[in-house]
């Protein structure tokens, strides 16, 4: 029990990183109906600015870890947006109305370019990121088990949920929201109405990019060794959550996240950590062929 | 022309901004390793930032000059930039002077553009240009053909060139075969090295453990991968085309994952080496023969040349290559291939016209791996070698880049793009680290400014009413 109690917290803090990328998957398939292939590698940059920023912080002699963390949030958060703005005009605009493939394929030569620019400035070492936050305190014991929870594990699930809730304040009450949800039913229509699309489809990049990067931070905070290529299984986990919980549905992208995060750990935990990957990557297929319109999803009919 | 003016250079300031926004801290601060327990530090790499700010910023001006039909200046700009890529300025490293001077090439062309564009259309018009058109649309590959034939007797073939050769080739038949899938069944396969080493592992298994030689393994890998094709497809081929794409993915993944983590049957992320290599008529290629066989050299009584066995290898992929070309050539005059062809461009149409989409698309599928099972066979007969690292997802997006960069569904297009991605990269082996970052640029630029490839073609196989001059390729 003690020991399960444990998994589940870690799965819990695992799935609440996979959520925040993979909403960023699911807002862009939702109003463009496109899978943003370099999503994973916009939270791997997203990782290497926090890294950066964290240590700009102890070269600056800020000690204190809060201070620390909400500046490094807020410098990630701002500087990988540009990231995904920069990727959807050069990459992606000028694709709107090419054939169906075409912004794929692009975003896939999106993430093997940002993979390889950052191999190429940041060399292809791991890179260790120390401990920033430390600590914890023993939850219960239980036949000599200790389960416990470290403060980081609550500041990442406490930084997801405040996020998370911005973000569907955002969503449902302010005129963004509004205008994407209408570039989300009819992009066309909302077009003739007035709604500037290309900048919703932008801002879309932005918000997508900036939850990327705080998922990044939390990440770096969590395993403390970043590489060029943890955007690659990262990017592929998140869409499966975002594919399982629904694609085009925000809650469905959090529930998502935190299934595959379950998943993960309990299969690592119980049967073998080799196959972990695997895990995953099956439950992505099987979800795709018996409901590929996910948990929370609603169906696609196709018009012709 | 004030105002004009001013707006460029505000829009030339904003792209320099959002570069410099984009640099700062990944190019900037270069992380490196310290030797001690804290981990790391900074090298400070803000002089390269400067300069590339400078170029996208000078770039970006070039650009909506040239867009405003300023040619000279452009060209003007572009010559400076390229006299200050290779002058021997002081820059911090050798990558900036190149960054400068590619950036420069890159206005100096955009400013002849329109001169050429005219030109080449131009010419496209007289007769003569007309004839070279037809030539080159009709001939280009049988040219192409010949000089992959006569090239082994050419004092071009040291063993370098044959390397390559026999690299590019493999590329080229692995990229007929997606084509199969990608470019006429129109489904984007992003899982297509897993077919590919299901066949290398099926050879390099059967013939280290079991004894079989290569030309019995060929055909039973092609098979073996076809039912691999078979099965993954068989549950997802009724998903949509990018959904499809990320299940393949998976699969690739998946097939990947086992190949590296079940030790027992594949002697996981060690490898399997020691695999044989083809023979000729039961003649192997060697200095010395083993036990009861006989060297080539001995069979047909010519001293023994280490380059021999290449050559052979050469011809091998050749003739396998060859093949895969000839099958889609038939195929697309078969209705199967008409309807690969008419599924790539409306499903719905498809099914309403009594199309059966989920068979067809197997077909194409089991096809395309089928031609990755050989291609995989022949990998680990030349490598000798075969480990889970040859088979990572990079290897499906190069085969893809391939596909795309030729003109999906171009067979000439393929071999065009196999030469320029696989062959340029290695014959300037200075690009090293550049060259994946290069290839996934090249990929973007492709989709955004040419989408059809090299070689466009989606023109139909078979037409019902001929059209006058229709191309084919």
């Amino acid at each position: 029990m003690a020991y399960f109690t444990q998994q589940l917290i870690n799965a819990i803090t695992l799935g609440a990183i996979y959520g925040l990328i993979a909403i960023g998957y699911t807002m862009v398939y939702g109003i463009i109906g496109m899978i943003n292939f370099a999503h994973g590698e916009v939270f791997m940059i997203g990782a290497f600015i926090s890294l950066i920023g964290f240590m700009i912080c102890s070269l600056l002699g800020i000690g204190s870890a809060p201070v620390a963390i909400v500046l490094v949030l807020l410098i990630a958060m701002a500087f990988t947006s540009v990231y995904g703005w920069a990727i959807e005009r050069t990459a992606y605009r000028p694709l709107r109305g090419s054939f169906r493939l075409a912004p794929l394929i692009s975003a896939i030569g999106v993430s093997i370019a940002l993979q390889n620019y950052v191999q190429l400035v940041q060399g292809a070492r791991p890179k260790p990121g120390g401990q920033i936050v430390s600590g914890g305190f023993n939850l219960f014991s239980l036949d000599g088990f200790d389960v416990r929870v470290s403060w980081l594990q609550i500041i990442i699930v406490v930084v997801t949920i405040v996020l998370m809730a911005g973000f569907a304040w955002l969503i449902a009450r302010t005129s963004l929201g509004r205008r994407q949800r209408a570039c989300e039913q009819d992009i066309k229509m909302a077009a003739l109405l007035g709604v500037d699309v290309d900048r919703t489809i932008s801002l879309t990049f932005v918000l997508g990019a900036a939850l990327a990067a705080v998922a990044g931070m939390l990440f770096l905070m969590y395993y403390g060794v970043i590489d060029f290529f943890i955007g690659f299984l990262a990017g592929i986990k998140a869409f499966t959550a975002a594919v399982l919980g629904g694609i085009g549905s925000l809650p469905g992208a959090m529930l998502g996240g935190l299934l595959i995060g379950l998943i993960e750990v309990f299969w690592a935990g119980y049967f073998s950590s080799e196959y972990k990957d695997v895990a995953a990557f099956s439950i992505l297929v099987l979800v795709l062929i018996f409901r590929p319109t996910g948990l929370l999803g609603k169906p696609e009919i196709e018009k012709v | 022309m004030a105002p004009r003016a001013i707006a460029m250079l505000k829009d030339a300031a904003l792209t320099a901004l959002v570069t410099a926004a984009l640099g700062i801290f990944i190019v900037g601060f270069r992380t490196i390793d310290v030797g001690s327990r804290t981990g790391l530090s900074f090298d400070y790499e803000l002089t390269d930032l400067a300069v590339a700010v400078i170029v996208v910023f000078l770039g970006r001006l070039g650009l909506s000059l040239a867009a405003a039909g300023l040619r000279w200046p452009v060209i003007a700009l572009g010559v400076v930039m390229v006299a200050a890529g290779v002058s021997p300025m002081k820059l911090p490293s050798g990558f900036l002077h190149w960054f400068v001077a590619l950036g420069g090439a890159l206005l100096v062309l955009r400013g002849i553009w329109p001169w050429a564009d005219r030109a080449v259309a131009v010419a496209s018009h007289t007769s003569g240009g007309r004839l070279v058109q037809e030539i080159g649309a009709k001939w280009l590959g049988w040219a192409l053909l010949a000089v992959a034939v006569v090239l082994p007797f050419t004092p071009l073939a040291d063993q370098k060139t044959m390397d390559l050769g026999v690299l590019i080739l493999t590329y080229v038949m692995l990229g007929w075969g997606l084509n199969i899938v990608v470019g006429l069944a129109g489904l984007l396969d992003l899982g297509y090295v897993a077919f590919y080493a299901v066949g290398a592992y099926a050879y390099a298994l059967l013939s280290t453990q079991h004894g079989l030689g290569f030309w019995a393994v060929l055909p039973l890998a092609g098979m073996l991968a076809a039912t691999f094709g078979i099965l993954l497809g068989f549950p997802v081929l009724r998903l949509r085309g990018d959904y499809l794409a990320i299940v393949t993915l998976g699969f690739g993944e998946i097939i990947r994952l086992v190949i590296l983590n079940w030790v027992d049957f594949t002697n996981g992320p060690a490898g399997i080496g020691s695999i044989p290599g083809p023979t000729l008529f039961g003649a192997v290629f060697a200095e010395t023969a083993p036990a009861g066989r006989q060297t080539v050299a001995e069979m047909l009584g010519i001293p023994f040349n280490s380059n021999h066995r290449l050559i052979f290898l050469y011809y091998v992929i050749l003739v396998l290559a060859l093949i895969t070309n000839l099958f889609t050539q038939r195929m697309r005059r078969l209705p199967v291939g008409r309807a690969w062809e008419a599924l790539r461009e409306d499903e719905t149409a498809c099914k309403a016209l009594g199309i059966n989409p989920t068979n067809t698309k197997l077909t194409a599928f089991a096809v395309g791996a089928m031609f990755a099972g050989f291609a995989g066979s022949f990998f680990a007969a030349k490598q000798r070698f075969i480990s889970p690292e040859s088979f990572t997802f990079i290897e499906s997006a190069i085969i893809l880049a391939i596909v795309v960069l030729g003109g999906m569904g171009s067979q000439v297009g393929v071999v065009l793009a196999a030469v320029l991605l696989i062959g340029l990269p290695e014959w300037f082996r200075e690009l090293g680290n550049y060259r994946m970052l290069a290839f996934g640029l090249a990929m973007v630029l492709i989709m955004v400014f040419r989408p059809r490839g090299l070689i466009g073609h989606r023109e139909p196989s078979i037409r019902l009413h001929p059209v006058a001059s229709a191309g084919s390729g």
